[in-house]
């Protein structure tokens, strides 16, 4: 018996504790925003929050998550407040086919918190998820729009 | 959870999930009705009390934007209530018991709206002629005294009002008139117009269902493993082996050539599968490698025999006596799709009906793939589509290999919901390649620089003989589709106006199974050509626009592309230091196209694309701003493809077996794509999500020579240690 805290929520799983807490989210706990793209934490589609920070769930071993505090792109929003990314990725149409902006918006979240007001040359650096679709033109859009939101809100 | 509904619902209007729960609602049988309940008026429109409108999209949704065009298009004619819209699927089930009411379900080829765009605009006249005349009735009014705008309809003389919900039950009981006007699209109000997407916020929540997201009440999880080698099949497996493993409920062999594991999850179904001992009987192609393609090949390029897909003039005796002559051979490789969403589908069998849900470019391919392989009849069919995770022509109708295997499982399982998921490594050794070409491209030129004679001789595989034999068959053995771009008429149609031409295709066709891949053979004959028409410009001493503008004197619109993006990225002009320019244009599905790029490039290998400008002539623009979004979206599935992509072959399987190895394009090598939109009308409608992905590679090529003096000819560019920075 492993216990997760996602999204504010304890869940006892019965599961090998090997099990990638990518597909423990998924088939176990139920929360299918989490996607599979690869499993060799190559393209990013399964990024979750641990402790605040972005993580490739399909490489975590369901083990070391316990006792964490998990996030999923489900838990993002405040009740029916969407997070700022998630709102300004509504402003801008962000998603194509949407299948890796889960994880793209996870991986946006978790860099803001570190860097509320990222340049050009951090989001380079950070946000290496895959898209097929070709969204990165819009994502860097909707990334510098959610940084000055963030900016307006504090000011 | 009732699982055979007829519809699935997508969009912001749906209800938790993302996935409506419908219920078979008690409505008598008079009038066909939405998932709500809410009759339809004619097949297109269905509109429930409280005014919300289903608009029917039976093309498939994988991020193009095409349900939200189509529906700009109905609701245009429809003058409804834009924010009360939301979209149904019919199923391809219902459509066959309707005489195929909603007409063709194939999205690929760029066509969810250049091919029906006429016919749904008519639905949605349709539909609005109905509910006025059902007011008009109801008011005991002539319908010509009744105006309709955002689903009110209002008789001005007597200043009465009504909405769309409350005359829809009368209206669905009227006529559908067959010959309605549509609107002159100069005076669209909502088509045309840069709205925004439909089906965005459950695709920022988490909500939105992928075929891969399905969960049902019994439902069991499939890991699937064919013979690595096409054409190879099982010749024996150890079940015993993993049968005891936890939550492993079966061990299925699946058709002649794969073995699958059926499992709780599927997490336990793939760890089972990884350690299922398998010996497969590899047949006849476990020797072929690229290297034995490439010879193929290669014979082709001085083959006698080889079909004609454009000619004028006689090219071969004018080459003969040209001033100078220009000739090159480049190559193009085999590609995989790699759509963010593995290869999935849930099925359900019983002898009485079999049931598939889940991702499909093509309803009614799939449709006819249940069919078939779980052998029983139309009525005992149906498919019932989710949201794809990208599609880019892997999802098309032929072959629906996972369809067919997911009934092929579930019929070893009757009654239990079976979800088959491949795993990426599946994904990539099982494709349906883009497909491998090679092309010696022979020029000459006369004594003041003209370009007299052009020879281009394909030599390589054709996607039709491998899906569409007929077409191949009708054709005396000719691919049409190998001349995208270059061909001697229609939409694909060859721009250049060359007095001596020959364009043919020896046809080599490989083990490996060929499929249409975003923009299909239109990658490689713009490489091909457009790369080629540079290294004639410079052997003829003229600049590589000059020398198209004089060939294109037949080709207004193909002009007109090549002009706009020249102007815009400053062509003539001097670049910024360090910063080279290149571009190419076709036409392709009825569109044309233009790009041009500027890139820098450093220790002679490491490129760097600032700017991307692309135009596009599609006639029409329904939607500008999700049209910005599929040219860039193109460019970076096209430059992925020219600067990681390519699938090798050794002892006849595909070698790259995830991303590690078949790299794509991340957000730090995105250029600025600048889109130019140039609709000018016409009677012919082209296509969006594909043109402008041929004219990257080889603007980028062309740039990539000026900036180094080096002509690369073959793709992918990290075979010559080119890198994308």
């Amino acid at each position: 018996m492993i216990r997760l805290s996602i999204n504010g929520k304890t869940h006892n799983v019965e599961v090998d504790p090997n099990t990638p807490l990518l597909w423990v989210i998924r088939e176990q706990v139920g929360l299918t925003g989490t996607k599979y793209g690869c499993g060799i934490a190559q393209c990013g589609a399964c990024t979750v929050h641990i402790d605040g920070a972005a993580v490739r769930s399909c490489s975590f071993p369901v083990s070391a998550a316990a006792g964490k505090r998990i996030t999923t792109i489900e838990g993002l929003a405040q009740g029916k407040n969407l997070h700022k990314v998630q709102q300004a990725w509504l402003e801008h149409d962000v998603p194509q086919c949407g299948y890796c902006q889960s994880g793209m918006i996870m991986a946006v979240a978790a860099l803001l918190k570190e860097k509320p007001k990222p340049t050009d040359a951090d989001i380079d650096a950070a946000i290496t998820n895959i898209c097929r679709c070709g969204t990165f033109q819009q994502v860097r859009e909707a990334i510098h729009a959610a940084a000055n939101a963030n900016a307006n809100a504090k000011a | 959870m009732q699982m055979n509904r007829r519809t699935f619902i997508i969009g912001s209007a749906a209800v938790g999930g993302g996935l409506a729960l419908g219920l078979r609602l008690p409505f008598g049988p008079d009038v066909a009705r939405a998932q709500d309940g809410s009759p339809e008026v004619g097949v297109w429109v269905a509109i429930a009390p409280d005014d919300t409108v289903n608009i029917r999209v039976v093309r498939s949704e994988m991020g193009q934007g095409t349900i939200t065009g189509l529906a700009q298009l109905v609701a245009e004619e429809l003058e409804c209530d834009w924010s009360r819209v939301r979209i149904e699927y019919p199923t391809p089930g219902e459509s066959v018991k309707r005489k195929r009411a909603w007409g063709d379900f194939s999205t690929g080829g760029s066509r969810g709206i250049r091919e029906s765009h006429e016919y749904v605009r008519k639905g949605g006249a349709a539909a609005r002629v109905m509910l006025v005349q059902a007011a008009a009735n109801q008011w005991k009014v002539p319908a010509s005294e009744c105006t309709a705008a955002n689903s009110v309809i209002t008789h001005a003389p007597s200043k009465r009002r009504t909405t769309y919900g409350k005359v829809a039950e009368a209206a669905a009981r009227l006529p559908v008139p067959q010959d309605v006007a549509l609107k002159d699209p100069k005076t669209w109000k909502l088509a045309g117009k840069p709205i925004k997407r439909l089906d965005t916020r459950d695709k920022v929540n988490g909500r939105m269902v992928y075929g891969i997201d399905l969960n049902m009440p019994g439902m069991l999880n499939a890991a699937i493993k064919a013979c690595p080698v096409f054409g190879g099949t099982v010749k024996s497996y150890d079940a015993a082996q993993v049968s005891g493993m936890q939550g492993v409920r079966k061990v299925v062999q699946v058709g002649d050539d794969a073995v699958a594991v059926v499992a709780d999850t599927w997490w336990q179904a793939k760890s089972a599968l990884d350690k299922l001992p398998v010996v497969w009987d590899e047949g006849p192609n476990a020797k072929v490698s690229s290297a034995t393609i490439a010879e193929v090949l290669k014979a082709g390029l001085d083959a006698d025999q080889a079909f004609i897909g454009n000619q004028n003039g006689n090219a071969k005796e004018a080459l003969g006596g040209a001033a100078k002559k220009v000739e090159a051979v480049y190559a193009y490789p085999f590609q995989n799709h790699a759509c963010m969403e593995p290869m999935n589908i849930t099925a359900r069998y019983t002898p009485d009906k079999c049931e598939v849900w889940g991702p499909t470019q093509n309803g009614e391919g799939a449709f006819a793939a249940v069919l078939a392989a779980s052998g029983l009849p139309a009525e005992k069919v149906d498919v019932y589509k989710t949201m794809l995770g990208g599609g880019f022509g892997r999802r098309g109708a032929y072959p629906n290999d996972y369809v067919t295997q997911a009934v092929l499982i579930a019929k070893q399982m009757p009654g239990t919901p079976i979800k088959l998921l491949w795993s990426r490594e599946e994904d990539m050794l099982h494709g349906r390649y883009h497909p491998v070409m090679q092309c010696r491209l022979t020029g000459g030129l006369d004594a003041n620089g003209n370009l007299s004679a052009l020879h281009m001789r394909l030599s390589g595989q054709s996607i039709l003989a491998a899906v569409r034999p007929q077409v191949v068959q009708e054709q005396k053995g000719r691919d049409p589709l190998s001349f995208q771009g270059v061909f001697e008429s229609g939409e694909h149609a060859f721009t250049y106006d060359v007095p001596n031409l020959l364009i043919d295709h020896a046809m080599r066709n490989t083990h490996v199974p060929p499929g249409f891949w975003r923009g299909v053979n239109i990658n490689q004959n713009a490489v091909f050509m457009e790369c080629f028409m540079d290294e004639l410009a410079e052997a003829a001493g003229q600049d590589a626009l000059e020398f198209r503008r004089k060939l294109l004197g037949k080709s207004p619109r193909a002009l007109g592309v090549l002009n706009a993006v020249a102007e815009k990225i400053g062509w003539g002009k001097p670049a910024p230091k360090g910063v080279y320019r290149g571009l190419a244009h076709l036409k392709a599905f009825n569109s044309y196209v233009a790009g041009a790029a500027e890139i820098s490039v450093t220790d002679g290998n490491k490129v760097k694309i600032h700017r991307i400008v692309g135009a596009t002539d599609p006639g029409y623009a329904v939607n500008p701003a999700q049209i910005e979004r599929q040219v860039a979206g193109s460019f970076v599935y096209g430059l992925s493809a020219l600067f990681f992509q390519e699938c090798t072959v050794k002892d006849g399987h595909i070698e790259q077996t995830n991303f590690h190895e078949y790299n794509s394009m991340r957000i730090a090598q995105m250029p600025k794509v600048e889109t130019i939109l140039l609709p000018t009308g016409g009677t012919v409608w082209g296509g969006i999500g594909e043109p402008t992905i041929c004219v990257a590679a080889p603007a980028v090529l062309n740039a990539y020579y000026r900036a180094t003096g080096k002509r690369i000819r073959s793709v992918p560019l990290k075979n010559h240690g080119i890198e994308l920075v």
